[in-house]
């Protein structure tokens, strides 16, 4: 048992759109009055009424993360480890199809990687690897953990799906977040985006951050990556996959992230793109529906928009990005995964959440 | 007569103990504690960046402040113990707030953990202060694995909401030989005053203080109703009585 069978095949054939056109504005705010909202009245907040209302649900918002997590964001990077892989996702750049010299970092790399990133005031690490067992198994992600282990007080995989042993054995090495997206929870277009290579078995994904709470993960990131199929159900299957293993993993500091789409080496478009007023729709419901859970957004995301996001519920945020392989010492060398849109320094985002009345963290964990 | 409290071999003239997180910068905070007055605040190791140039909490609590580190993260009583560790190791005291919080949702707190954590830590000489869901046994427990205080929460953590406990709290007040130092929920100075009112020995407060819309002005508020209810408790207030009385005693008529 799992997500899957104890809560997504209930509803996933769920009538979303006959319920989503049916909901009024008065529905909308009459879910905002309760005090715990269901998962009904999350649905309620993804509805096209709900946009007229968006004011409304922002304030609760701000309210709600102000209380729980006070004006502070915590701010961490990504350092892309490797780009072999042996998928053929239509949407990356990193697809097995692209034809590109790839690379992998070795430990000196590694190293030199984390000093120029721990020069700024960054603590917290999140590594990337593409999906290849051959060129990057969790042998060679634990070698990279114990290299930056030196330099970070908290290290982050978002790497292909393990088993709980492998992630149990990362945990042990000093992993203590897994971030896991998948991508897509619709069960065909993730046939379709998703056409050769291991991470065609859409179930030992879904099941991933599952495993990862159970190897003793602090932290478990979920999502999907918002483009790909209609949003509201997206976030409303994501949302329900974080409250699923919030109440059987209590323990975990479970968050919710909602990529989307960027450009990319490759030709393909989003089928369903979202706008930022939607995106915000995304941010304030998900909130209201789980007041604890993180929220992240990535550097995908604009400066200026980024900027206003805190207020919203987002309480942590990733900072000069870099997504190809040892990209910040040695750019252009290989494509990157996707292109970002904020490419402030750490200092620059520091100033501008002073500025805004929001404390950056560096530092939330500090490995036992 | 000075009326301070003495607990983990520390004095304590001001009873109100300011808790750091939540706040918009370090310098807000670092005002907010010198106006209040606070002696004694809590710092969670987790945000402690003992590398960092500007970036480092120490550095912003004012000089001859108590550390209380808290063991924020803690997901049982092994690694509340050795966050401790680490916290006493790296200069910040041998005071120590357990927090094992198992419950994501609620921010709940494990007693059973923390009576365990606090057992092992008091053995080690750490003056123990647990955070815990108010509760005579478990308190009792703590007492005898000995704890320095106890610290029951009023409400669940950053809620605002007050003294929801109130009766199990009075009962803490009344049966364990500790000081009973409230933690979490308060979100008013009057509910500050209520619980030292009631006999509290100390109130922790963060979230009221730090998300205020002027932080430094509420430290002050909180520091004042915490005197406030502190002289009330000893003017006499405890004093009230749970029946009415009688204008002639009903048993007169017994004679001596």
């Amino acid at each position: 048992m799992g997500y899957y069978d104890e809560v997504l095949s209930k509803i996933k054939d769920f009538p979303f759109d006959a319920f989503l056109k049916e909901v009024t504005t008065r529905d909308v705010l009459s879910s905002l009055d309760r005090e715990h909202l269901n998962a009904e009245d999350f649905l309620r907040l993804l509805s096209p009424a709900a946009a007229n209302v968006m004011e409304e649900m922002a304030k609760r918002a701000y309210a709600l993360t102000v209380r729980n997590f006070g004006r502070v964001v915590l701010l961490f990077t990504p350092l892309y480890l490797a780009d072999f892989c042996d998928n053929y996702c239509l949407y990356c750049g990193f697809s097995a199809r692209n034809p590109f010299p790839r690379r992998k970092l070795t430990l000196d790399e590694v190293e030199a990687e984390a000093k120029v990133i721990a020069q700024t005031e960054l603590k917290h690490i999140l590594i990337l690897t593409g999906e290849s067992r051959q060129e990057t198994p969790p042998s060679y992600i634990a070698d990279c953990v114990e290299v930056l282990k030196r330099y970070f007080s908290s290290i982050s995989i978002e790497v292909y799906p393990l088993t709980v042993e492998e992630y149990g054995f990362l945990v042990s090495q000093g992993v203590d977040g897994l971030t896991i997206y998948q991508e897509v929870y619709d069960e065909e277009t993730y046939a379709y985006v998703h056409p050769a290579g291991p991470k065609r078995d859409y179930h030992f994904r879904l099941d991933a951050p599952e495993r990862g709470c159970r190897a003793g993960m602090r932290t478990v990131t979920v999502g999907p990556l918002l483009g790909l199929a209609p949003w509201q159900r997206e976030v409303f299957f994501a949302a329900l996959h974080a409250d699923y293993l919030q109440r059987k993993y209590p323990w975990v500091e479970v968050s919710l992230s909602f990529p989307r789409l960027r450009p990319h080496l490759g030709n393909f478009m989003p089928e369903f793109p979202v706008d930022d007023r939607s995106f915000v729709q995304i941010i304030v419901a998900s909130r209201l529906f789980l007041p604890r859970v993180g929220i992240t957004v990535s550097t995908r995301e604009k400066a200026e928009f980024r900027d206003h996001l805190p207020p919203l519920g987002v309480t942590k945020m990733s900072a000069w990005s870099s997504t190809e392989v040892g990209g910040r010492l040695n750019p252009h060398k290989t494509p990157p995964q996707f292109e970002i849109s904020d490419e402030r320094k750490v200092e620059e985002i520091k100033v501008s959440l002073y500025g805004r009345g929001y404390q950056p963290v560096f530092k939330d964990w500090h490995m036992l | 007569m000075k009326d301070t409290l003495i607990v983990g071999g520390l004095e304590m003239e001001n009873r109100l103990i300011i808790g750091t997180g939540k706040f918009p910068n370090y310098r807000l905070m670092e005002e907010a504690i010198r106006r209040s007055g606070a002696q004694v605040v809590t710092i969670a190791l987790r945000r402690i960046d003992f590398d960092s140039r500007e970036e480092n909490i120490l550095n912003y609590i004012p000089k001859g402040c108590i550390l209380m580190p808290n063991t924020s993260g803690a997901r049982n009583a092994d690694e509340a113990v050795r966050i401790a560790r680490i916290a006493r190791a790296a200069g910040c005291g041998n005071w120590v707030k357990i927090e094992v919080i198992t419950d994501q949702r609620y921010l709940m707190p494990d007693n059973e953990e923390t009576i365990k954590a606090t057992r092992i830590l008091a053995r080690e000489g750490f003056a123990v202060f647990p955070y815990m869901n108010p509760d005579l046994i478990v308190a009792k427990r703590l007492k005898e694995a000995g704890a320095a205080a106890v610290m029951p929460l009023g409400s669940p953590i950053g809620s605002n909401r007050g003294l929801k406990t109130r009766e199990m709290i009075k009962i803490l007040i009344n049966e364990i030989d500790l000081p009973i130092i409230v933690d979490a929920g308060i979100g008013r100075p009057s509910e500050a005053a209520e619980a030292m009112e009631m006999g509290a020995a100390a109130v922790l407060v963060n979230t009221a203080i730090a998300t205020a819309r002027d932080p430094v002005a509420m430290a002050q508020a909180f520091s004042l109703g915490v005197k406030a209810g502190r002289q009330a408790y000893l003017a006499g207030l405890a004093a009230t009585k749970e029946f009415a009385e009688a204008s002639s005693p009903l048993t007169g008529f017994l004679g001596r």
